[in-house]
């Protein structure tokens, strides 16, 4: 079945398997590989895309019900030359190891800043603790986000 | 595969009354993971994501559709706390305490306060209107309900006097993304105190024992606390599984069940 679905700004078609995920759609029929594959069950938080505003799971997304939703992904943050703010913090600090989890990290922290601009500790903590770094490198993931938050974005 | 994307809950109860094996499809929590790592391939989904009928709450009646984020900003007090330890952020965005109830897994964190306000659900069906089911009739095992199969979970309907003081808390592995191994929810009100428990049982339970002994004492002690501990670990019904022992169920309910007495009383 045909799906169209807005990504990153742009109205996009695809012709969806049954019970396909979104995140599969995303990253084989739609050409964004940005969005992470890894646990498949909401554990990760690797596959972490913005769903009409909320910060959601695209492998728990089913593709058709997605019909006529607004996505961003790792891709619509930030454009060629010029980093997301996040990214960039992530950037200088150091806050990648293999990198896996980064584009998880990248949106879900990018939503929270837009929810919250100034977040606490506790509250950088919270909003990440569905994505999680197998490399254990969360040191520097919090401080590029404690960094950002005393900025404000 | 066939897709019902449902604008309203009757084009929903007639897609279930013509096809009353459909799955029904909301936050996709637990669907999803069947479909992914089960290689479940459902006939018929029916979702319900748009029906905003189901996403109306009030103090009174909370829509099957509505989502653990936004019961963690709630009013009930005891059913933030619980939302709050549901997954993570991304699950709380998607998963609806519907979905909650329909699963009836005896580790759903909507549960107990469900049990402890003595909430009933509502289900609708085409052919035979709505049904108002009391908690204890409608969790009848595990991942088991009274749901009929043309029916749709519309609402938790909650009693207008349910006590204001609630407190839950939960035990497991750590702090985000864990499946309970024992949970528990205490109200205190002027009839007494309610005791309710997940996870260690086929369904959630009062701890009707501990109740009784606690709302027979004038004053409660620390030796009455002591006691509801004992009594709690004694007529809990866990089990040994991958997440946790019999043993090891029934200590937590009563240290779980005693810290929530004595806290609701600060």
């Amino acid at each position: 079945m045909n799906v169209t679905i807005t990504v990153n700004g742009e109205q996009r078609v695809a012709d969806v398997a049954a019970s396909e995920s979104l995140l599969n759609v995303l990253r084989d029929d739609l050409d964004l590989p940005g969005t992470k594959d890894a646990c498949e069950q909401g554990e990760c938080g690797s596959c972490t895309v913005i769903l009409d505003g909320e910060a959601v799971c695209s492998c728990l997304v089913m593709a058709a019900d997605a019909e006529g939703s607004e996505v961003t992904t790792v891709e619509g943050m930030g454009e060629e030359g010029h980093l997301h703010p996040v990214q960039e913090a992530m950037l200088a600090e150091g806050a990648v190891q293999c990198g896996f989890c980064t584009p998880g990290f990248v949106v879900a922290g990018a939503h929270l800043l837009e929810t919250n601009p100034h977040p606490s500790e506790l509250e950088i903590r919270e909003a990440l603790s569905g994505n999680i770094c197998r490399c254990t490198g969360y040191g520097a993931i919090l401080r590029a986000f404690e960094t950002l938050s005393e900025e404000g974005t | 595969m066939e897709f019902v994307a449902a604008h309203d809950l009757d084009e929903a109860l007639a897609a279930k009354a013509e096809q009353p094996d459909a799955e029904l499809l909301a936050g996709g929590t637990d669907l999803m993971v069947e479909v992914n790592l089960v290689h479940h391939r459902p006939k018929q989904v029916v979702s319900l994501r748009r029906i905003g009928e189901l996403r109306e709450v009030s103090s009174t009646r909370i829509g099957a559709g509505v989502t653990w984020s936004r019961l963690e900003r709630g009013d009930h007090r005891g059913l933030a706390e619980a939302a709050r330890t549901v997954g993570s952020p991304q699950i709380r965005a998607a998963g609806t305490i519907g979905g909650n109830v329909g699963t009836a897994s005896p580790a759903g964190d909507g549960l107990p306060w469900i049990a402890a306000a003595d909430a009933a659900i509502e289900v609708r069906s085409k052919a035979r209107g709505t049904r108002v089911v009391p908690w204890r009739d409608f969790f009848v095992g595990v991942k088991r309900t009274s749901l009929e199969r043309d029916e749709i979970i519309t609402a938790v309907v909650v009693p207008d006097d349910i006590p204001e003081a609630q407190e839950f808390a939960k035990v497991g592995a750590r702090n985000a993304m864990v499946i309970s191994t024992v949970s528990c929810l205490v109200m205190r009100g002027d009839d007494g105190f309610r005791i309710a428990l997940g996870s260690v049982a086929p369904t959630p339970i009062r701890a009707t024992a501990a109740e009784g002994m606690l709302n027979a004492e004038a004053k409660i002690t620390e030796a009455a606390l002591d006691e509801v501990a004992r009594v709690v670990s004694e007529e809990v019904r866990p089990i040994t599984d991958h997440r946790s022992t019999e043993a090891y169920r029934r200590h937590a309910a009563g240290v779980l069940a005693r810290r929530l007495v004595e806290r609701s009383l600060r």
